[in-house]
């Protein structure tokens, strides 16, 4: 359990961090709580050359209200996410996706810009800035921009962000409605499935952890939503790499993305 | 006088453990020590074409590289327990090299260890070694092992059976019985594999003294004099004189650190190579890759009945892994262990087991908490409740029809089992009885039947077992196969100022015997628990032992002790007699004093001690001192037992088992502290509760293990478990001093079919009559699946 050997960087700005990682480019890797990355890490199986510190980075760890819309700095903890009354008012989802993550020292290390960028199929963030329509603010080597979660992630591990770019904050639209359900791997605790949902008029937004190697809006259970849990039969629809290990095969992950996705809408009701 | 048998006295140990400050082998830092790393497979069964070190030598900080060709231990380590082939073939004992030499057998096989100046240095070196395989075919499933044209393990031999043996009645005879019975009940299950998982992972640190030619073995193992045998006699060849083991504190064993070690043997050997100290300690991936697993049983078994419920036949097949080579105890675990518990506490007249052993390419099964009787267990429980709800019988009922008897063992002679052994003493009923009151069970079945009509699945889950421990009888387990004998060793010695310093042969490695022993030691020789110091762990400080494992500390271990105390309160009542002018028939001893019976006249144990060590007004002839060790050998096992009731509820929609009342009404005999007593009760019930609904190792078709970390291994959390109740009844062992019977095993014997059987009572009104372990949501729900 010892990492390869690396080089340790500490970012003081964001733009120091983009330059750093212009620098090093694929041989570098940005670093925040380290929950994800320093396992990896210490099984060699991720061996970056150089680790950037984002963490001590100023302004990036602030919860703030800005009209419509909380925003919340990629480098807050889960528990800072947890704990925050903002969260909790405006958008509950949220905070309920957050206090099921992990347990207490994950919560402690981990952030929402860590996670969000590390990408893991089974983590509970992607569900729930899926069905918010959150907006993930980037900043590179060519200036900042937001880019919408569902054109965020293009696979396990894999999102829209460029080699030199920075998450620095997720943009919620505020959430009368929304509510998230998990089923935990009963090992790690991570999402066997995690439905996210929010309501809005009549219509519903659904977002799925956990089930596809990438995670998904499940734009079938939208369409036919009609009020009450009948959509959920449609959770999997159109999905065709749902994943499978020894917790959980297709069918059963299938299965438990309907039975998940109909408490997510029963509860919205 | 205050009086410590039986208090609830707070564990003294804690008070290091809690502030950080254990001695754990891993904490140990000598001048000049190197550390270690080792190159492992990456295939379960492979060829080793080259091994390339040139690259790895001359990495920065590389004191040494050694592979087999270096000539480490050319004996290998050996195996501790002989079980031959019911034909009268003897067992097929592979050679267990210390470094793999031409051929891999499991997954985590090492190749090569790489000894640097830093750990990390050691790792960076050891990926520099480059080593070419051609893969084979693997097997890791024992009846697979078995089937004709399986790969195979060891080549020397026509299939892959280490030994195929049998136990009780004749074969033919249950068979009969079996055909002419008014019902029989048939089960074919997978006991599966399961991880020990210790906190703290194994480590070694290995010092050789060139002045005197002496090495220290510092290890994280329940047993240093049995690793110095074996080390010393076996492995290396060198003087056991010259070697001293030594094992402080220790997080944890479960089994899994009974057993002696390629790595130990081999950092025993690379010391004196490089004439420095050399450490390793086990990462989390090589615990599971590296640490002997349990279980790993695959049963098919019938029982039989007659028309009023009477079991009147068992039959049993089971094919038991060894795994890559035979681990020091791991032939005796689903034989000796395992078919001597088939009788249970039932009448059963007809019993017959045979265990098929094969070899696999996984890492070796040993004995892991229970160690073969929760097997045997989870058999019985299960085969009993199926063929409750098969009879209509309900599943209490059915136990209380078939129980043997109450005896004492000292009025009602001990009770003769169909396989091989006597039970001490039992009184079944007793506790199954407590276990229903305690529970409310025929309150339980109304509130089950009302919440079946809501679609709610609530089931209760009974288990009535018996574990056999306080091991072992030396001459009854040399019979059966043991290489070595299984007293224990207790010396006591009276320092001049009237302090004990109790040297045991036992080893805790969580257990709590620096608090447990004190308190009887105390009362026996009514002194302070504070003048007691109790010293385990040092070859050098204790004069032998076997370790601790089967339950037997305190049983056999603290018997030890009694005996010497004994020893030492008949040489004081001599000095004693000789310093109060009187006959020695006229003394009594009570509360640290002898005294003169019917006058005032009396001296303490401090001023007996002081004149035995100041001799100068002495009893003529008597030799100075107070010192005595003494060897125990018990006359035979010890049986506890109890009842533990689970009741869950299953989730209609998903298949989660939730647990949510465990009741535990065992019987340990007589209880020294009954704090620790429940805490061993709790943590062995979980542990069972952990393989029921959690745990499992997995293998995939190549013989990679899926579940080489606590991402895919499950291991259970405070949530998973409700509050745990507890009630005891007291039935004492007939034959050891202190009347104790063993609990540390007992809680993860009775419960893995408790929770069982709640989980298939809850689904059995849809029909579901068995589930394979662990019970995971996915295989619950397949289950309720299937019967749609």
């Amino acid at each position: 359990m010892i990492p390869a050997k690396f080089e340790y960087k500490r970012a003081s700005s964001v733009s120091e961090a983009i330059s750093m990682l212009g620098e090093h480019g694929m041989d570098a890797k940005l670093v925040s709580g380290g929950h994800s990355l320093v396992p990896a890490m210490k099984l060699r199986m991720s061996r970056p050359e150089v680790l950037i510190d984002i963490k001590r980075i100023p302004g990036l760890d602030i919860i703030t209200e800005e009209g419509n819309e909380i925003v919340i700095g990629a480098n807050c903890t889960h528990t800072q996410v947890m704990r925050s009354e903002l969260v909790q008012k405006d958008v509950n989802i949220v905070y309920q996706a957050v206090s099921r993550i992990g347990d207490i020292q994950i919560r402690n290390r981990g952030t929402i810009g860590g996670s969000l960028a590390h990408a893991d199929p089974s983590s509970d963030y992607p569900a729930v800035v899926l069905a918010c329509d959150a907006k993930i603010e980037v900043e590179g080597g060519n200036g900042k921009r937001s880019i919408d979660a569902k054109d965020f992630f293009l696979g396990i591990f894999t999102t829209a962000l460029e080699e030199d770019e920075i998450i620095t904050a997720v943009r919620f639209p505020k959430v009368a409605n929304g509510t998230y359900f998990k089923f935990y791997q009963s090992a790690s605790r991570f999402a066997v499935v995690g439905v996210a949902a929010v309501k809005e008029g009549d219509h519903v937004k659904v977002g799925v952890t956990g089930v596809a190697g990438t995670p998904y809006r499940a734009t079938a259970v939208e369409n036919a939503y009609s009020g009450n849990g009948d959509a959920a039969e449609h959770a999997v629809d159109g999905i065709d790499d749902i994943m499978s290990d020894h917790f959980a095969d297709e069918e059963y992950r299938a299965h438990l993305a309907k039975v998940m996705v109909r408490k997510a809408l029963e509860a919205v009701n | 006088m205050e009086t410590f048998i039986g208090q609830p006295v707070k564990r003294r140990e804690d008070d290091r453990f809690l502030k950080g400050a254990g001695k754990y082998t891993d904490d140990i830092k000598l001048p000049g020590m190197t550390h270690s790393a080792f190159v492992r497979s990456p295939y379960a069964h492979a060829r080793i074409l080259s091994i390339d070190t040139s690259k790895a030598k001359t990495a920065e900080g590389v004191v040494a590289i050694y592979t087999a060709e270096d000539g480490c231990g050319a004996f290998g380590v050996p195996c501790g327990w002989q079980v031959d082939f019911k034909n009268g073939e003897t067992m097929r004992e592979p050679q267990h090299p210390l470094l793999a030499k031409d051929k891999i057998r499991h997954v985590g096989e090492a190749v090569a260890i790489v000894i640097a100046e830093t750990q990390e240095l050691a790792r960076d070196a050891a990926e520099l070694v480059q080593v070419s395989y051609e893969g084979l075919p693997a097997v890791t499933c024992p009846k697979k092992a078995m089937e004709p044209g399986a790969p195979k393990v060891h080549d020397e031999w026509e299939d892959n059976a280490s030994f195929d043996w049998c136990i009780g009645n004749d074969r033919a005879a249950v068979e009969a019985a079996l055909e002419k019975a008014h019902h029989v009940t048939e089960m074919t299950y997978k006991n599966h594999r399961v991880a020990p998982n210790a906190i703290e992972p194994r480590s070694y640190i290995a010092d050789y003294d060139v002045n005197g030619d002496k090495w220290t073995l510092y290890t994280s193992t329940q047993n240093p004099h049995l690793i110095r045998l074996l080390l010393c006699a076996f492995a290396l060849g060198i003087p056991e004189h010259k070697v001293r083991v030594v094992s402080y504190d220790v997080g944890g064993g479960f089994g899994s650190k009974i057993y002696h070690y390629t790595e130990e043997a081999l950092l025993t050997w690379a010391s004196k190579e490089i004439g420095r100290p050399v450490k390793w300690t086990s990462d989390r991936t090589e615990a599971f890759l590296t640490d002997a697993h349990g279980r790993d049983h695959i049963v098919h078994s019938k029982m039989g009945f007659d028309k009023d419920g009477k079991i009147v036949a068992h039959l049993t097949d089971e094919y038991c892994a060894m795994g890559a080579y035979l681990s020091t105890f791991a032939p005796a675990v689903p034989t000796y262990l395992h078919g001597t518990l088939f009788q249970g506490v039932y009448t059963t007249p007809l019993i017959h087991l045979n265990v098929v052993a094969p070899f696999t390419h996984t890492v070796a099964v040993d004995a892991y908490r229970g160690a073969g009787r929760p097997e045997a267990t989870y058999l019985l429980e299960r085969i009993m409740s199926k063929a409750a709800k098969e009879m209509a019988i309900d599943p209490a009922e059915l136990r209380f029809k078939n129980f043997i008897p109450p005896f004492d063992g000292v009025k009602e002679p001990g009770y003769q089992t169909q396989v091989a052994l006597q039970y001490d003493s039992g009184n079944y009923e007793a506790v199954l009885k407590r276990g229903l009151e305690m529970l409310g069970y025929e309150d339980f079945r109304m509130d089950q039947a009302e919440a079946r009509k809501n679609g709610k699945l609530l089931g209760v889950g009974i288990s009535t077992y018996i574990e056999g421990c306080g091991i072992a009888p030396s001459a009854v387990v040399g019979a059966l196969g043991a290489r070595a004998g299984l007293y224990e060793v207790g010396h006591v010695r009276v320092q001049p100022t009237g302090k004990v310093s109790v040297f045991t042969g036992a080893h805790s490695h969580g257990q709590g015997h620096e608090t447990v022993f004190a308190q009887f030691v105390a009362d026996k020789l009514g002194i302070s628990m504070d003048d007691v110091d109790i010293v385990h762990g040092d070859t050098d400080q204790v004069a032998f032992g076997m370790g601790t494992y089967g339950s037997r500390s305190l049983s056999v271990g603290g018997s030890a002790i009694i005996k010497s105390i004994d020893k030492i309160l008949e040489k004081g009542a001599k000095i004693a007699a000789h310093k109060l002018e009187a006959a020695e028939e006229d003394l009594e001893y009570a509360e640290g004093k002898w005294k003169v019976k019917g006058t005032d006249k009396s001296i303490s144990f401090g001023d007996v001690s002081l004149t035995a060590y100041v001799p100068h007004d002495y009893p003529e002839g008597l030799e100075p001192g107070l010192d005595f060790s003494s060897f125990y050998d018990p006359t035979n096992f010890t049986y506890p037992f109890g009842t533990h009731i689970a009741v869950v509820e299953v989730c209609a929609d998903t298949g989660k088992v939730t647990l949510q009342r465990f009741v535990a009404c065992d019987d340990v005999g007589n209880v020294m502290n009954p704090m620790i007593v429940d805490g061993q009760i709790h943590g062995g019930v979980v542990q069972g509760v952990g393989q029921a609904l959690l745990e499992e190792v997995v293998f995939d078709g190549e013989g990679q293990m899926a579940t080489g970390s606590y991402m895919d291994y499950a291991m259970p959390r405070a949530d998973d478990v409700p509050m745990i109740e507890t009630d005891r009844t007291t039935t004492p062992c007939p034959h050891n001093p202190l009347g104790v019977k063993g609990a540390g095993e007992a809680g993860a014997i009775g419960s893995t079919p408790a929770v069982v059987n709640a989980v298939v009572d809850a689904l059995s009104h849809l029909g579901v009559t068995d589930i394979q372990m662990p019970v995971t949501p996915q295989r619950v729900w397949k289950a309720m699946q299937s019967k749609k």
